[in-house]
C-alpha cells in the first residue's frame, strides 16, 4: 500500500533523486563521530537546526492558544499552561529551547571559528551565519515579550532603551518597535507579528541559504 | 540577410526587453510594498499626544526632601485605553523657592531610580547598575548614567501643583 503510493507518486513527480541526493551524500570521515570522537564539535550546527525545528513547532501550537492583547496575553499563557494538557511540557519546550538554541548556535559559531572554516571561500556563509545569529537574537528579544508579566515588560523596556542608545537613528529605532509612545498594546502587537511572522520567514530564508551554500561549497577540511 | 547597423545611441532589442520588464517589475513590487512599508513605519511619523497638566497636590505639601507622587495621566496607548489613565510617578521636591519634579526613570537603560535606595545617603539611585543622581538629578560621574534625570514641566495655579510633559534636560 504504502509503496504503490510512493511508486505513484515517484512516476508523476520523479521525488526518488530529490532525497537519494541527500541520502547518497557521504560524510566525510574527519567530520563523523564513529571514526573519530572529536569529530562530535562538527554537529553543532545540526543541532542548533534540529532546535529550531522544535522553536517553531512547540510556537505554532503555543499559538492555538495564546493571544496578543495586553489584556488577555499573560491570562492566556496562564490558561494554556496550567489548564491545558501537557501546557507544561509545550510551553516548557518553547521556553527553554529558546535558550538552548542560542547555546548550540554558539558552540558551532566556535566551532566554525577554531576550525577556520570561515575562510575563502566560505567567508560568505560566516555572514549568512551572523545574520542567522541576529534574526534568533530577534526572535528570542520579541518572544520574551508576549507572556507579558513583570519581567517581560521591563525587560522589553530596557531593551529598547538600548536600542535608543544607537546613535543617530536610535530614537527611530526605539519607536518603530514600540509602534507608539510607550511600551503598550501596539508594543505587544508588533512583536508578536515580528515573533511569529516577519523572523521566523527571514530565518528559514537564511537557513536555506545557508544549506545550499554548505552544499555547494562542501564542508572544510581536517585540520 | 539585411545589415543593420547599431547606432551609438540605439539600443539593442534585447537591453530595451530588459529594461522594460525590469521597470515593469519594479513598478509592481514598489506599488505592492509602499503602501505596507509606510503603514509599518505610521508611528515614527506620528506626532505624539499633547500632555495635559495634571493636578498632584498642594504646593505646601513638597519641602526640600524629595517626595514621590503617583498620579494618572490620559494618554492612548492605540486603540487601549486605560481606565482612570495612565500611572506616572515624580520625585517632587522644592529647590530654594522653585519647584523640581523629577522622572523616575534612569537615564542608563531605563530602570527606575529610588531617593536615597539601596542605603545610599543623600542620592538618587538605580538598583540595576548602581547609577547615582545628586538630589537635583544630576548624573554622579562614574556611575553609569550619561544624562541628568528628565524633568516634568511644572506650573503653579491656587496653591497647587500640576505637572505636564516630560523634557530632556541639555
Ligand atoms: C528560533 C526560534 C524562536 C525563538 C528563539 C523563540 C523564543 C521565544 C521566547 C523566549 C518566548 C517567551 C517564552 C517564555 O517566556 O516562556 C517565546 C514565546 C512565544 N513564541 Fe517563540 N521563539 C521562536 C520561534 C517561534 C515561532 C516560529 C513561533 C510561531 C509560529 C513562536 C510563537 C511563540 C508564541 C505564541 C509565544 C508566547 C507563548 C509563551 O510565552 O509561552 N515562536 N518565544
Ligand atoms: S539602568 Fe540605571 S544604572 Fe543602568
Amino acid at each position: 500500500m504504502l509503496k504503490n503510493t510512493y511508486e505513484w507518486l515517484d512516476k508523476r513527480l520523479d521525488i526518488t533523486p530529490m532525497w537519494r541526493d541527500i541520502a547518497d551524500h557521504e560524510v566525510p570521515e574527519h567530520v563523523n563521530p564513529a571514526h573519530h570522537f572529536s569529530a562530535f564539535i562538527y554537529c553543532f550546527g545540526g543541532l542548533t537546526f534540529f532546535i529550531v525545528v522544535i522553536q517553531i513547532l512547540s510556537g505554532m501550537f503555543l499559538a492555538l492558544y495564546y493571544v496578543p492583547d495586553i489584556q488577555n496575553a499573560w491570562k492566556s499563557v496562564d490558561y494554556l499552561q496550567n489548564e491545558i494538557a501537557f501546557g507544561q511540557i509545550v510551553r516548557g519546550m518553547h521556553h527553554w529551547g529558546a535558550s538552548v538554541s542560542i547555546v548550540m548556535l554558539f558552540l558551532h559559531t566556535l566551532r566554525v571559528f577554531f576550525t577556520g572554516s570561515y575562510k575563502h571561500p566560505r567567508e560568505f556563509n560566516w555572514v549568512i551565519g551572523m545574520s542567522i545569529f541576529f534574526v534568533m537574537l530577534g526572535l528570542g528579544f520579541t518572544g520574551y515579550l508576549l507572556p507579558w508579566d513583570n519581567k517581560a515588560y521591563f525587560a522589553t523596556k530596557v531593551g529598547i532603551q538600548i536600542a535608543a542608545s544607537v546613535p543617530v537613528i536610535g530614537s527611530a529605532i526605539a519607536t518603530f518597535l514600540q509602534g507608539g509612545e510607550i511600551v503598550g498594546a501596539q508594543t505587544l502587537a508588533r512583536f508578536f507579528a515580528l515573533h511569529v511572522f516577519f523572523l521566523p520567514a527571514i530565518l528559514l530564508l537564511l537557513l536555506g541559504v545557508h544549506f545550499v551554500l554548505i552544499r555547494r561549497q562542501g564542508i572544510s577540511g581536517p585540520l | 540577410m539585411s545589415e543593420h547597423k547599431q547606432t551609438k545611441s540605439g539600443m539593442s532589442r534585447r537591453k530595451f526587453l530588459t529594461y522594460t520588464i525590469a521597470s515593469t517589475a519594479g513598478f509592481l513590487g514598489s506599488g505592492m510594498l509602499f503602501p505596507m512599508v509606510r503603514f509599518a513605519i505610521d508611528p515614527l511619523l506620528q506626532k505624539g499626544t499633547d500632555t495635559k497638566f495634571v493636578d498632584v497636590g498642594s504646593v505646601s505639601d513638597f519641602g526640600n526632601k524629595p517626595k514621590i507622587v503617583e498620579f494618572r495621566i490620559q494618554r492612548n496607548d492605540g486603540w487601549y485605553k486605560e481606565k482612570g489613565g495612565e500611572k506616572a510617578t515624580a520625585w517632587v521636591m522644592k529647590n530654594g523657592s522653585e519647584i523640581l519634579a523629577l522622572s523616575p526613570i534612569c537615564k542608563h537603560l531605563g530602570c527606575t531610580v529610588k531617593w536615597e535606595g539601596g542605603g545610599n545617603t543623600d542620592v538618587f539611585y538605580c538598583p540595576c547598575h548602581g547609577g547615582m543622581y545628586t538630589k537635583d538629578g544630576v548624573n554622579v560621574p562614574g556611575t553609569p548614567p550619561p544624562k541628568p534625570l528628565d524633568v516634568y514641566a511644572t506650573k503653579i495655579e491656587g496653591g497647587r501643583l500640576f505637572l505636564g510633559a516630560v523634557k530632556e534636560r541639555g
